[in-house]
Order: structure tokens, then C-alpha cells, then sequence
């Protein structure tokens, strides 16, 4: 491939900045007593201190997996600091109390904090490093009900709602390393949607890593009950650093009958340097419980940073007629590395599924599709449909898909569809004989390409999603 | 038509190219006029297409001699992208497919992109949609392409309506279809040759590559080369192509011709 792709997809990182504020660090390390520091810091009940002890002494006894398609070094779970958070913190009346250096760093990652020039309504949580540090239209949701605030508030504020719903669809031993969350998680977005109330706003979090040598590990909740409805977004950056970053998050959503829960994920954390020096390594573990009758949860990723992404948002569908739905772009680059995709597990008569995926590798990039279908015995009707696509840009790249079907009830209907392209010299070639030059042919393919995923997007997502992809792989083509 | 006042399109001397090391084109001198319509038929491999494609700048070609003026400009030294925006157009012999790119959205963005270049207006999505489908009228297209991903699950035929559909938006000044009439049946040919008739002018020029004499009872050029081994080995008039049908290939070899073709 030539120097027109290459150069296409190697454009700099323009979140790589450190916000110079000074933080209240946690000293590196994993041990009880750090845990207890957490508890203690966030002001926990004692429930929830045993929720993280009995989680830590779950992930003890367990080990790192390593069966996914992404390879780096062992991480050295001692030399992360577990808590980072900026002083001071005490719990802020209004926006204009916040840090004005915080506000700044927000300003220039695009994220509106103040109310009245944020976007029109959108209601924003944003999490830096281990705390969130402020949220909009908190009141304005909670006329109509809906509790909308970092989690470490809903544990003081809500705690019958946590202990109720904390770790019901990710339990704390799931997996490697929603234990380690479930032990250490320092704060995340909380969403409650009461009986029949549809979501006036999109609501939506914006995580940030400053300090390095940090770990993230946010833990997200939301739940809608009978009737609700709400349609979340989620956003993320990350310095620039040459030391990889572990973020590992849990989240959970509860639909109950009738509910409608749609999330959605642009993550754009760094992703380390054109050598594949640094970046994020981002583990997490998302699970949606389509719980209710008619309840329906849709999750849709953009995945274009981190060093390496691993994660399969997934459903579970519990309710009869429920449905579960994954979108998801996921794009590397460079040394990146991407193993994702989602589970669908049909339990409910009349369960539907669909997932889409569309992979793009460019660069020394090598991106796995992993997804697994359960239709189980008592899943009468079920049916899931899945489209798995892969497109290569240049000849250094590898895409791989590994589906996993497992049918035990003879009424299922399970259509899976897979294909690989490449963006090819034929292809540019033709444009640029129509008078089109590389760059906006390559946007034009990919933006085809990734079309079904992107028409679930909200308006502004789509628009941030198509700029991401653009600006990440220009230079990659030619 | 031949004119005395056309004024020179294309003027291709001693060009020799290569691909992985092997020569391809040996020489090749050509001149295109105005008004004027060129075929250039030949056995496979005699490096036609393979001309075609080196006017149109394609990368896997190496120039390794000779120059072509277009214009008066010196065309290659232009990216591929320039040489269209200046008014080249090849309709390709295997139109490329473009999953997922909706075919009015392709050919809008062409449009523009050259209408700027010629300093004229863009059009927006509604213009150009009444715009389009007065031009496939002409091809006697089906709306429905507009929507269809760009040449994806098209049949031969609706792909090479699809090249002259292009050609007719974008009014090259010099057209050079590249087999078109490969794969097409009779019904299609004609639609196809009459399309290319509708936009052939006294300011613009054609180079019809093709291998068969077919086409040219439907679009008459003014003057036949026959290509072999990378050059032009003979060029004559109409009459040329016909001969070309009846003896075959091998009798340009005996270097004699009926009509008194010149080699």
C-alpha cells in the first residue's frame, strides 16, 4: 500500500495534554488496608466495604486470563495507584465552585459543564481520574424523578438502590477483572429511571485519566424500571504518556418490563505512540440484564483508542420478547490491538438479537471480532442475527472472528454473516480518477463501511464519530 | 469528425511504460484532435488497456520514456486526481465496486469536485438528484441506482451504464472507454454507444478501446489503430476496423492491407 494510506492514518493524539492540578494520590499498590483507604475516603457504609473485601479476596484466589487475541506484558498490579482524585474535594453546590483548571481542561475536550452552554440537552457526569467532579441537570431530571449522579453520591444519598442493584448482573467474582473493580472502583455515573418516566434528556458521562501511573476503575449503574426509558453516552480521553494505563470498568444496566435502555460508547482513550509505545489498556466488563417482558437493551461502541480494548458488552435476556442489540465500530491502528464484540444470551421465549460489527484495522493494527449466541433450552422462538465485517488498510494489518453459537432449543433462528475487504489501490485508484483524492475517498468508504453502526448514534455522537474516524486515518491510506 | 481548425487534445510521443520490471508500451505515439474519435484495437496483451490506464495515471505503471502533452500541459506529471479534475476520463473495462458508498452520493462528490476545479457552482443533494436523473434518462437507467451501493451487485451491463452515466456528468474533454462493450448484449451495446454519441462533440475527443469491431457499427471513429506488442502498428480509417473483422488479427502482420492503411 502506498504512502498516501500510510500517511492517512497516522495523525497525533489531540487529548494527550496533563491537566497540572494538584491530586490526592492513593500510594501504589493493592492490599486491604488501600481498599479500606477507598471505603474510607468515599465515606462507605459498611456493606459496601465488605462488597469490596469480598470481592479482593475473590480476585486473589483467581487468575490473569489469557485466552484473548491481544498480547502485552504481565501488568504489575502493585505499581498502580488506585485512587487519584483533585484537591480539594469536597462535594460542589453549584458548577461555578469547580476547580476553574478542571473546568478548563473540560473547555478544551469539548465537553460542556456549564448547563447553559452545554448542548442542548444533553446532562453530563464527568469523572476525573478516580472522582466525578461535577454533573448537569441534576435538578432539572430529578423533577421528573430520574436520579442521574456519581456514584459514590447515589452510595450516600441511594444506598437501598445500590445494595439492591450493585453487582446483580456483573457479580464481583465474574471475571479477572470485574473482581479487581468490584474491590477498588472509585466512582462512575448512577442512573435511575422510575416507572413509566422517559428520559427528557440523553444522559452521558465523560471520563478522563490525568495523573499517570493511575489506574480508572469506574463502575456504572442504571437502571430503568417498568415503562422507562433513557439513552446514555459515554466518552473518554486520556493523556499521552509512555507508560500503558489500565482502566478497568464494570457496568451494569436493569431493564425491567417494558424498559428501554440505549448506551452508547465513543472511546477515544490515547493509544499509545506510532511505535505502540504506551497508551490505555482498556478491560471492561459491561452487561445489560434485559430483566422485564418487552424490555430491550442497545449497546453501540465507536472503540478508536486504547493500546488494547477487550471488552463484549453483552445482554442477557431474561424477559420474554426482550431484545439486545450491539453496534460497534471498533478501529486500530498502529500497534493497537482490539479483541470485542458482545454475548448474547437468550433465555426469555421470543428473545431477539442483532449485532453488527465492523472492524478496521490499519497500520501493524490487528482487530478481533469475539462473540458468543447462547440460545438456552427455555428460549422458545428466540432468534439473533449477527454481521461481522472486517476491512483492512494496507497489508500490515490482521482482522480475525472468532463466533461462538450455541443453539439448544430447535426453534431458534440464528443467521450469522461475515466478510472481510480492503480498501484497495482499485478502489482509490477509481476515485481519484473521478476527481477524488484519497483522504475523502478513504472517508467515504469507511463512513459506508460503518454506516448501520453509526445511524444508531444520537445526532452529535455520529458527528464526533465520522470527525474521530476521519482524523484517525488520515495518512493511512495510499 | 475530422476538422481543419481542432485544435490538439492529446499528444502521446514514444511513451513506453512498465509494470513489475516487464515493458509494456514500447512507444506509442498518438495524436487526438478535437471532434475527432479514436479506436485502438488489438489482440489481449497487445498493451491497450494497459494505455489506457497509463494516460488515467495509474501508480502500478512505471513511465520509462516519451511524454504526453494533454491540452498542452505535460499529463504526466499530474496525480491521477488532477488529470480528471483537467478533463481525462476513462471508463473502466472492470468498473470498481464500493460497498456501503451510495452511488448519487459517489457521483455527486465527483461532480462537485470537478465542477469547482472548472470554477462553476456546486450542487446540493436536491439539485443534483434532478440533475442525475435527466442524465440517466439518457442511458435509460433506472432511478433505483442512485441509492444502490456504487457498481455493487450490478451486472456487467449496468456497471459499464454506470461508467458512460459518469462520463456524461463529469463532459471530459477526452473520453477513453476502456473495453466498453465487453459483456455487454446487443440491447445494452446500443443503449450504451448512443449515450456516448449524445456526448461526443466538436470540443471534446473519444479513445475507444476495444477488441471487437462491434462497437464501431454503433459509434464510427475516425480513424482505427491496431496495437500490438505495445505499439501502434497500423492506423487507418474506419474501413481498418472492418478489414480487421474479416481477416483477423494475424494479417497486420503481413504489413499489407486493402485499403492502403499505413503502418
Amino acid at each position: 500500500m502506498s504512502a498516501v494510506l500510510q500517511s492517512l492514518v497516522n495523525q497525533p493524539y489531540k487529548h494527550g495534554f496533563v491537566t497540572e492540578i494538584e491530586s490526592d494520590i492513593a500510594p501504589k499498590g493493592l492490599n486491604e488496608d488501600i481498599i479500606r483507604l477507598i471505603s474510607t475516603k468515599k465515606n462507605e457504609p459498611e456493606w459496601l466495604l465488605l462488597f469490596r473485601l469480598k470481592a479482593y479476596q475473590k480476585w486473589l484466589t483467581m487468575t490473569e486470563p489469557d485466552w484473548q487475541n491481544v498480547h502485552y506484558p504481565k501488568i504489575d498490579f502493585q505499581s498502580i495507584s488506585y485512587y487519584s482524585a483533585p484537591k480539594p474535594k469536597q462535594k460542589l453546590g453549584s458548577m461555578d465552585e469547580v476547580d476553574p483548571e478542571l473546568l478548563r481542561t473540560f473547555e478544551k475536550l469539548g465537553v460542556p459543564m456549564h448547563e447553559r452552554a452545554a448542548l442542548a440537552g444533553v446532562a453530563v457526569d464527568v469523572i476525573f481520574d478516580s472522582v466525578s467532579v461535577a454533573t448537569t441537570y441534576k435538578e432539572k431530571l430529578a423533577e421528573v424523578g430520574i436520579i442521574f449522579c456519581s456514584i459514590s453520591e447515589a452510595v450516600q444519598n441511594h444506598p437501598e438502590l445500590i445494595q439492591k442493584y450493585l453487582g446483580s448482573v456483573v457479580p464481583v467474582g465474574d471475571n479477572y477483572f470485574a473482581a479487581l473493580n468490584s474491590a477498588v472502583f472509585t466512582d462512575g455515573s448512577f442512573c435511575f429511571i422510575p416507572k413509566g418516566v422517559k428520559c427528557p434528556m440523553d444522559l452521558s458521562t465523560y471520563f478522563r485519566i490525568n495523573t499517570e501511573g493511575s489506574g480508572q476503575f469506574e463502575r456504572t449503574l442504571i437502571i430503568a424500571e417498568e415503562g422507562a426509558s433513557v439513552c446514555y453516552l459515554e466518552g473518554c480521553t486520556a493523556p499521552r504518556f509512555d507508560t500503558n494505563q489500565l482502566h478497568a470498568a464494570v457496568v451494569e444496566l436493569i431493564a425491567l418490563d417494558n424498559a428501554d435502555i440505549k448506551y452508547s460508547t465513543v472511546q477515544n482513550w490515547y493509544a499509545g505512540d506510532e511505535n505502540g509505545v504506551g497508551g490505555i489498556y482498556n478491560f471492561v466488563t459491561k452487561r445489560g440484564l434485559a430483566k422485564g417482558i418487552n424490555s430491550r437493551i442497545s449497546w453501540t461502541q465507536v472503540e478508536t483508542g486504547s493500546a488494547i480494548t477487550w471488552k463484549y458488552p453483552s445482554c442477557i435476556l431474561r424477559g420474554d420478547n426482550s431484545v439486545g442489540e450491539f453496534y460497534s465500530v471498533a478501529v486500530t491502528n498502529n500497534y493497537q490491538q482490539a479483541d470485542t464484540g458482545t454475548k448474547m444470551i437468550h433465555l426469555g421465549k421470543n428473545t431477539r438479537s442483532t449485532i453488527v460489527s465492523k472492524g478496521i484495522s490499519a497500520g501493524h493494527s490487528n482487530s478481533s471480532y469475539r462473540g458468543l449466541v447462547r440460545i438456552t433450552p427455555t428460549a422458545e422462538g428466540a432468534r439473533n442475527y449477527s454481521q461481522c465485517d472486517s476491512m483492512l488498510i494496507g497489508d500490515q494489518s490482521g482482522a480475525h472472528t472468532f463466533p461462538y453459537i450455541q443453539v439448544q432449543n430447535n426453534s431458534a433462528i440464528v443467521e450469522h454473516e461475515a466478510s472481510t475487504s480492503k480498501i484497495g489501490e482499485d478502489q482509490l485508484f477509481y476515485f481519484s480518477q473521478r476527481g477524488i483524492n484519497a483522504e475523502e475517498a478513504v472517508s467515504m468508504i469507511i463512513n459506508g463501511f460503518c454506516k448501520d453502526v453509526f445511524q444508531q448514534l444520537p445526532m452529535e455522537f455520529a458527528v464526533e464519530a465520522t470527525k474521530l474516524l476521519s482524523f484517525k486515518l488520515e495518512g493511512s491510506v495510499g | 469528425m475530422i476538422d481543419r481548425n481542432s485544435r490538439t487534445i492529446l499528444s502521446v510521443q514514444g511513451l513506453r511504460a512498465s509494470i513489475n520490471g516487464t515493458e509494456i508500451l514500447k512507444g506509442i505515439d498518438l495524436t487526438v484532435k478535437s471532434g475527432e474519435i479514436h479506436a485502438i484495437m488489438g489482440l489481449n496483451g497487445s498493451g491497450k488497456s494497459t494505455f489506457a490506464k497509463v494516460l488515467a495515471g495509474h501508480s502500478a505503471y512505471e513511465i520509462t520514456g516519451g511524454s504526453v502533452q494533454f491540452e498542452g500541459n505535460n499529463l504526466l506529471e499530474l496525480p491521477p486526481e488532477e488529470r480528471a479534475r483537467a478533463g481525462l476520463f476513462l471508463a473502466f473495462q472492470y468498473p470498481i465496486e464500493i460497498p456501503g458508498v451510495a452511488n448519487t452520493q459517489f457521483l455527486r462528490l465527483a461532480y462537485n469536485t470537478v465542477q469547482t476545479k472548472r470554477g462553476k457552482e456546486e450542487l446540493d443533494p436536491l439539485e443534483f438528484d434532478d440533475f442525475v436523473r435527466e442524465k440517466m434518462k439518457l442511458l435509460e437507467m433506472n432511478p433505483d441506482f442512485l441509492d444502490r451501493s456504487v457498481n455493487e451487485g450490478f451486472s456487467g451491463g449496468e456497471k459499464k451504464r454506470n461508467e458512460i452515466l459518469q462520463m456524461a456528468l463529469l463532459e471530459p474533454t477526452l473520453s477513453i472507454l476502456d473495453e466498453t462493450d465487453s459483456g455487454l448484449d446487443i440491447d445494452a451495446l446500443k443503449t450504451v454507444a448512443n449515450g456516448v454519441n449524445q456526448i461526443a462533440n466538436k470540443n471534446n475527443a473519444t479513445i475507444l478501446v476495444t477488441h471487437y469491431q462491434r462497437l464501431l457499427d454503433y459509434i464510427v471513429p475516425d480513424y482505427v489503430h491496431v496495437m500490438q506488442a505495445g505499439r501502434i502498428v497500423m492506423t487507418g480509417g474506419k474501413e481498418l476496423a472492418l478489414e480487421l473483422e474479416t481477416r483477423g488479427y494475424d494479417w497486420v502482420n503481413t504489413g499489407k492491407s486493402i485499403t492502403g492503411a499505413i503502418a
